[in-house]
C-alpha cells in the first residue's frame, strides 16, 4: 500500500488514467508524418504501376527504404491511436476492447509485414 | 467509493440532436478520411510483399493495384491523404488556441475542403 492521497493519484491524469500522453503521441507523429508523407507520396506514386524490376529498385535505395519504413511506422503508431479514439466513441464494454485489440494487432502485423518486405528488398 | 454503477451516457457525437455545419463536417470528414486510409495501407504493404517474393506473386498484386480499383481506392486515398494532412495543420493551430472564432473556423474550413482537391490535382499531375 502505498501512501498517497486520492487526490495525489489523480492529479494530471484525468479520466483515462494516461493524461495527455495519447494527445500528445498524436501531435508528436502527426508532426513527424506532416514532414516525411508529401515527399513519400511522390515516390510511392512513381514507383506505382512499375515493373518488378523497377519497383524493388526504387524501395532498395537507402533514402527510399529509411523513408518508407518510417510512413509505415509512424503511420500505423498514429493509425492505431486514432482508430482507438474513433472505437471508444462509438463503442463500449466487450465490443470496445475487442475492437482496440484487433486494430492493435493489425497494425503491428502490418508494419512487420511491411518492414519484412522492406528489408527482403533493400538488404 | 459509493456508487459505482456506470451512468447510460449517450455515445458522442450526438448525430441526431446535431445540426451539420461546415464546421462538424470537416471535423468528421477529418476521422473518416484518416481511417479510411487503412484500405490504401493493406493494398500497399501487400503490393510491397509481392514485390519482395517472386515474379509471379507481384503480377497477382500488381494486376489489382494498378486495375480500375485500385486506381479509384489509391485516387480516393490520396485526397484522403491531402485533406488529413490539412485537416492535421488545423488541428495544430486550433491547439495553439488560435482560429476557433466562427468566422476563421469557416475560412479554414473551406480552405480544407479546396486545399485537399488543389493539392490532389498537382499531386496527379506531378507523379
Amino acid at each position: 500500500m502505498r501512501y498517497l492521497t486520492a487526490r495525489k493519484r489523480a492529479e494530471g491524469k484525468g479520466a483515462s488514467g494516461t493524461g495527455t500522453e495519447h494527445f500528445w503521441h498524436m501531435k508528436v507523429s502527426g508532426v513527424g508524418l506532416a514532414l516525411i508523407v508529401p515527399i513519400y507520396l511522390f515516390v510511392f506514386g512513381r514507383a506505382l504501376g512499375g515493373s518488378r524490376q523497377e519497383v524493388i529498385d526504387t524501395f532498395a535505395h537507402p533514402f527510399v527504404a529509411i523513408l518508407t519504413g518510417l510512413v509505415l511506422f509512424v503511420g500505423l503508431r498514429h493509425f492505431q491511436n486514432g482508430a482507438q479514439t474513433m472505437i471508444e466513441d462509438y463503442s463500449k464494454g466487450t465490443t470496445r476492447r475487442a475492437l482496440i485489440i484487433a486494430v492493435t494487432a493489425l497494425c503491428y502485423g502490418l508494419t512487420a509485414t511491411g518492414l519484412f518486405a522492406l528489408a527482403k528488398i533493400a538488404l | 467509493m459509493a456508487d459505482t454503477k456506470p451512468v447510460e451516457r449517450p455515445l458522442s457525437p450526438h448525430l441526431q440532436v446535431y445540426r451539420p455545419q461546415l464546421t462538424s463536417v470537416t471535423s468528421i470528414l477529418t476521422r473518416i478520411t484518416g481511417n479510411g486510409l487503412i484500405v490504401a495501407v493493406l493494398l500497399m504493404v501487400w503490393w510491397l510483399l509481392a514485390a519482395s517474393t517472386s515474379d509471379a506473386y507481384f503480377a497477382v498484386a500488381d494486376a489489382v493495384v494498378t486495375s480500375w480499383f485500385g486506381d479509384l481506392i489509391f485516387t480516393l486515398s490520396l485526397w484522403a491523404i491531402w485533406y488529413h494532412y490539412l485537416a492535421g495543420l488545423r488541428h495544430l493551430y486550433f491547439d495553439a488556441g488560435k482560429g476557433m472564432d466562427i468566422p476563421t473556423a469557416e475560412k479554414l474550413g473551406w480552405g480544407l475542403i479546396v486545399g485537399s482537391v488543389v493539392l490532389t490535382l498537382i499531386t496527379l499531375l506531378l507523379v
